[in-house]
């Protein structure tokens, strides 16, 4: 479904992605782990057009999708949710849901058929719809998230791109959302690139996984296999920190 | 929805009104001047509390809908009618054709660079003698007539002129409640969350900005039909600093704020002008007090004021 030939992208001179070519098949949900600076928030930009690649090709749907801005990669199906949440804090819970769903008020989609997805949203995250009229800052980071995740639904995406869902929330949190991802998957066939620190709750999600270091991925195989990486576990999981010592 | 509408027409209706209660005179003038400000209040507020792209050169942009307005029906002996919009459009195109380099920087930057835009266009006032008469002026500007009826007075430019702007505030009351206002509040939060949404940034910021400066090119115009005469004093780097601090006052991303926030900083000078040499004092000090009780802006703070005494005179019955 999505298809990335060696990628590389720059911020100036800095060069940020190095040859990174990874795919994505209907309905699969892929992680990306790695540690700080290795490029996963840049892959995901890369794809939605925010910071274009230089070289390479990206393909979905088998259409090349390189070259285009930021809301034309939207039009195409690719929603994505950023980094840190992002909700608009000065705005109501419906009006940050009804921006998700911009372009398709432009296109003179029916109000129904949008909101029928908002009924989805709140079906999901049933707190959303508690909080309808309450301003997003005012919610707490778990709520956020579920309000950004909520947000990139409502453009009706085919795919839906991850910035680490997780950060700062509480496990029963991460738990509670994690959930729907795989519901949305269940449910929808939504395919789902997942970038993630937590790199052990990512893996017993996803399907398969890669793993990135400084712009390059360095690993790549289903989940499960990955978990049980010797490599993987040392520097990723936390896991026999003790042989570390040893050495 | 419906509650804006209401709240729209009790507004026009007092704007109406008004001149009824006032005697005429002098005062009729200054509500003149209330009704250009409010204008281009509004106009900056679009681009600055809804958009949250600063711009420190609109009485640049003011000032250029007067001239294109003034030296088009004096020299080229223009109809008025005629003069207006074709100048809000020369300054439309200006404002996209500069707006896509400039609206590309942020913050501190975004204001130097609009600052210089005000400054350009100043000194072009002044230079070009041949063409706008230069730092004396440009008199014997034609009133606008409608029907055979001149509008030379201070009451038919009062109705004129605020024709116009409730024109203005009503467009852009429903220009923010539209899709397109909740982009531009999406945008002033965060410009990247705002793109990944599918809102084109770069071409929507392009678009409030020239929007912005076709509302103050054709507040310009206007100045210049209903005062006859235009000179560079009036559209200087400090007048823009005059229109910031009215939609700062009045409340950002708050149209009706727009309008208090012109109001009183067109109104205080003249009721200050007993106070002689002290009135900047004050004037100054007032500003001070306000921004420090009332930070939302005067809407904002006069609601909050309201809603705190309307609990407390219900705990009193209590």
């Amino acid at each position: 479904m999505l298809r990335l030939k060696n990628i590389n992208t720059y911020y100036g001179k800095v060069h940020a992605l190095k040859n990174v070519s990874l795919h994505l098949g209907e309905g699969e949900i892929v992680t990306l782990i790695g540690a700080n600076g290795a490029g996963k928030t840049t892959i995901l930009n890369t794809i939605s057009g925010v910071t274009p690649a230089s070289a390479g090709e990206i393909l979905f749907c088998k259409e090349p999708v390189t070259a285009l801005a930021p809301d034309k990669v939207v039009q195409r199906g690719i929603s994505q949710v950023p980094e840190g949440r992002q909700v608009f804090k000065p705005l109501s819970v419906e009006d940050n849901l009804e921006l998700g769903a911009y372009l398709r008020y432009r296109n003179r989609e029916g109000k129904a058929s949008i909101h029928k997805d908002m009924d989805l949203v709140f079906s999901l995250f049933p707190r959303l719809e508690e909080r309808r009229r309450q301003l997003a800052g005012t919610m707490s980071g778990g709520e956020q998230q579920m309000l950004a995740i909520g947000r990139a639904l409502m453009a009706n995406p085919k795919m839906l791109l991850l910035d680490e869902p997780s950060m700062g929330l509480a496990p029963l949190v991460v738990q509670e959302i994690f959930r729907v991802l795989e519901r949305l998957r269940r449910e929808n066939g939504t395919t789902i690139l997942l970038v993630e620190q937590n790199a052990k709750a990512a893996l017993k999600l996803a399907d398969r996984g890669y793993v990135l270091e400084t712009g390059k991925v360095i690993l790549e195989g289903p989940a499960n296999e990955l978990l049980e990486n010797a490599e993987v576990k040392r520097a990723y999981l936390g896991k026999d920190k003790k042989e570390m010592w040893e050495r | 929805m419906k509650r804006d509408l209401l709240l729209f027409v009790c507004f026009s209706l007092l704007i109406m009104v008004a001149p009824q209660l006032f005697e005429g005179g002098y005062l009729m003038n200054v509500l003149v001047f209330v009704g250009i400000n409010t204008m281009l209040a509004i106009a900056l507020n679009l681009l600055l509390g809804y958009a949250g792209q600063i711009s420190l050169g609109h009485a640049g942009f003011f000032g250029l809908g007067a001239y294109l307005s003034g030296i088009m029906t004096t020299t080229y002996s223009m109809n008025p009618w005629v003069a207006m919009p074709v100048a809000a459009l020369i300054v439309g195109a200006l404002a996209g054709l500069i707006g896509f380099p400039i609206l590309k920087l942020k913050g501190h930057y975004l204001a130097m660079a609009t600052l210089g835009l005000g400054i350009i266009i100043f000194i072009v006032f002044n230079e070009t003698v041949d063409l706008t008469g230069g730092p004396s002026g440009l008199s014997a500007i034609p009133n606008l007539k409608l029907a055979g009826l001149s509008f030379d007075s201070d009451v038919k430019n009062y109705y004129l002129i605020w024709a116009f702007t409730l024109a203005v505030m009503l467009f852009s009351i429903n220009l923010a409640n539209s899709r397109i206002g909740r982009a531009l509040r999406a945008i002033h939060d965060s410009e990247v969350a705002a793109q990944v949404l599918g809102v084109n940034s770069r071409v929507l910021k392009v678009q409030i900005f020239a929007l912005s400066a076709v509302i103050s090119s054709l507040a310009g115009s206007l100045y210049a039909h209903t005062m006859t005469f235009v000179s560079p004093a009036s559209f200087g780097f400090n007048f823009s600093i005059e229109l910031l601090t009215m939609v700062v006052i009045g409340g950002l991303g708050s149209i009706y704020g727009s309008f208090l926030g012109a109001a009183l900083l067109t109104l205080l000078p003249e009721f200050l002008r007993g106070a002689n040499d002290y009135d900047i004092v004050i004037y100054g000090a007032l500003l001070m007090v306000m921004v420090m009780y009332m930070p939302g802006g005067l809407v904002r703070g006069i609601t909050s004021l309201f809603s705190k005494f309307v609990k407390k005179s219900g705990a009193d019955h209590a």
